[in-house]
């Protein structure tokens, strides 16, 4: 094992750890753009060029992109809810 | 050091379901699923590597060389894809039920039962 | 189950997946010895029968043709139910004009992102079309290249024009390119079946490898998924970004 998987490899470790143990919700979607990051690193390492190619678009621009869209929506809903409370 | 891959795929899978059982909001939920299905790829990547072995790709290396496997990579490779989609759909699942119970904290949801 | 007696689950299933786990992984064979017989035999004959040079993307839309078919297929399926559930129901209206859209409110793009993402647009379309037509040559093909296309509008998004990227990238237009994507792969395989006697045979003819128009079939096969997976990403965040910005709630409730 190259010297370069295994600093890919503990990335992954580190940065999946981080995810799971950041507090809010808008904070993991960033935090899980970089771990698609650190897994594009590990792909390259291992010799699979096709694989990195279709994680970095993925997970840079498709999946965060659809989190914090839904995390708006829920966040105006309560606003909405919370107005109509109030009337 | 030869089964690092693997231990840290079995690491990746134990994290996310410790995102999932413990998670506060349903979102929370949906991103830990990511990390559980990133595990997958770890273990199919490292057991199609091979040492020494190049890319699979033989436009400019001979024929004859040493390459890793690439049948795995096919596997991966759409399943990084799929899984982009399917958790799309979770969170319009997630978006809806907040419209409708009106909270995505596990313990609201308890009116799905009644 | 509340969320304490949950974790005290977990911590006593947890440890027990990861013994588990790790014996499991004594029977496997040490990371870089590689014992399969199927990876070593495509090595050996996929370039003299298919003149393809991307081993993957042969695989892929070739010699495991049928698979592909059928992860196609999730993907449509996937995307048709995040466009069902988030479809306007009847309780909701579209909002007409929401204030402040027409005019970049997205908080605040400023000229040097509108200015970048103009340069963007043209480079990410044309590398998107690069990649999916070369996947039999180079790292490339349907997947990868569907989804760089697929940011090409979504930069117009980020220099704060979302009606602009509706007119370039319309819905029925993203409709009929998800739809002409599944379909078109499932009637090449029928034409396989037509002409060489077998579902997704390769029955074009094959070239010299390394050249554009060789590989036979998998040229058209990638540009199908390529469609296909463009229209879908496309799909999802038009109608996320529709629920965000157009539908809201009606005055009483359900």
């Amino acid at each position: 094992m190259t010297g370069l998987q295994l600093a890919a490899l503990i990335l992954v470790a580190i940065t999946a750890t981080a995810v799971v143990l950041t507090p809010e919700a808008l904070r993991q979607a960033l935090v899980l753009g970089i771990f698609g990051l650190a897994l594009t690193l590990l792909f390259f390492t291992f010799q699979a060029p096709d694989v990195a190619l279709s994680e970095i678009v993925v997970s840079t621009v498709g999946l965060p992109l659809i989190i914090l869209l839904a995390l708006r929506k829920i966040a105006e809903q309560e606003q909405a809810r919370d107005r109509e409370e109030d009337e | 050091m030869s089964f690092l891959p693997y231990v840290i795929a079995a690491w990746l899978l134990l994290v996310g379901l410790y995102g999932v059982v413990s998670s506060t909001n349903l979102i929370r939920t949906v991103l830990s699923l990511t990390i559980v299905q990133s595990s997958t790829y770890l273990v199919l990547l490292g057991v199609g590597y091979r040492t020494g072995g190049k890319a699979p790709i033989v436009a400019d290396i001979p024929t004859s060389s040493k390459l890793v496997d690439p049948v795995v990579q096919v596997l991966v490779l759409t399943d990084v894809v799929i899984e982009a989609t399917v958790t799309a759909l979770l969170l319009a699942l997630v978006v809806q039920a907040h419209k409708r119970f009106g909270s995505i904290r596990p313990a609201d949801l308890r009116a799905l039962r009644d | 189950m509340s969320r304490r007696a949950r974790l005290a689950m977990f911590a006593i299933a947890g440890p027990g997946l990861a013994v588990v786990m790790l014996i499991g992984m004594h029977g496997m064979p040490a990371f870089g010895h590689y014992h399969g017989v199927y990876g070593l035999l495509i090595d050996k004959i996929e370039v003299p029968e298919r003149h393809a040079t991307d081993l993957v993307t042969a695989l892929n839309f070739d010699i495991r043709a049928f698979d592909t078919l059928g992860e196609e297929f999730i993907l449509f399926a996937s995307v048709a139910g995040v466009a069902l559930l988030l479809r306007k129901l009847r309780h909701e209206r579209q909002a007409r004009r929401r204030r402040g859209i027409e005019d970049h409110s997205f908080a605040g793009a400023s000229a040097g992102l509108q200015v970048a993402s103009l340069y963007l647009i043209p480079l990410l379309i044309a590398l998107g079309c690069y990649i999916v037509v070369h996947g039999a040559l180079t790292p490339g093909g349907g997947f990868q290249g569907g989804i760089v296309l697929a940011a090409g509008p979504l930069a117009i998004l980020l220099a704060g024009r979302y009606f602009a990227m509706k007119r370039l990238a319309p819905e029925w237009m993203l409709e009929a390119s998800e739809a002409i994507g599944a379909a078109g792969y499932a009637l090449i395989g029928v034409a396989g079946l037509i002409i060489a006697g077998v579902y997704l045979k390769n029955f074009l003819p094959l070239g010299t490898p390394a050249m554009l128009l060789s590989a036979g079939m998998m040229p058209i096969n990638s540009v199908a998924v390529g469609l296909e997976v463009t229209g879908a990403f496309l799909v999802v965040w038009t109608e996320f970004l529709d629920q965000e910005l157009f539908v809201e709630r009606d005055g009483g409730d359900n």
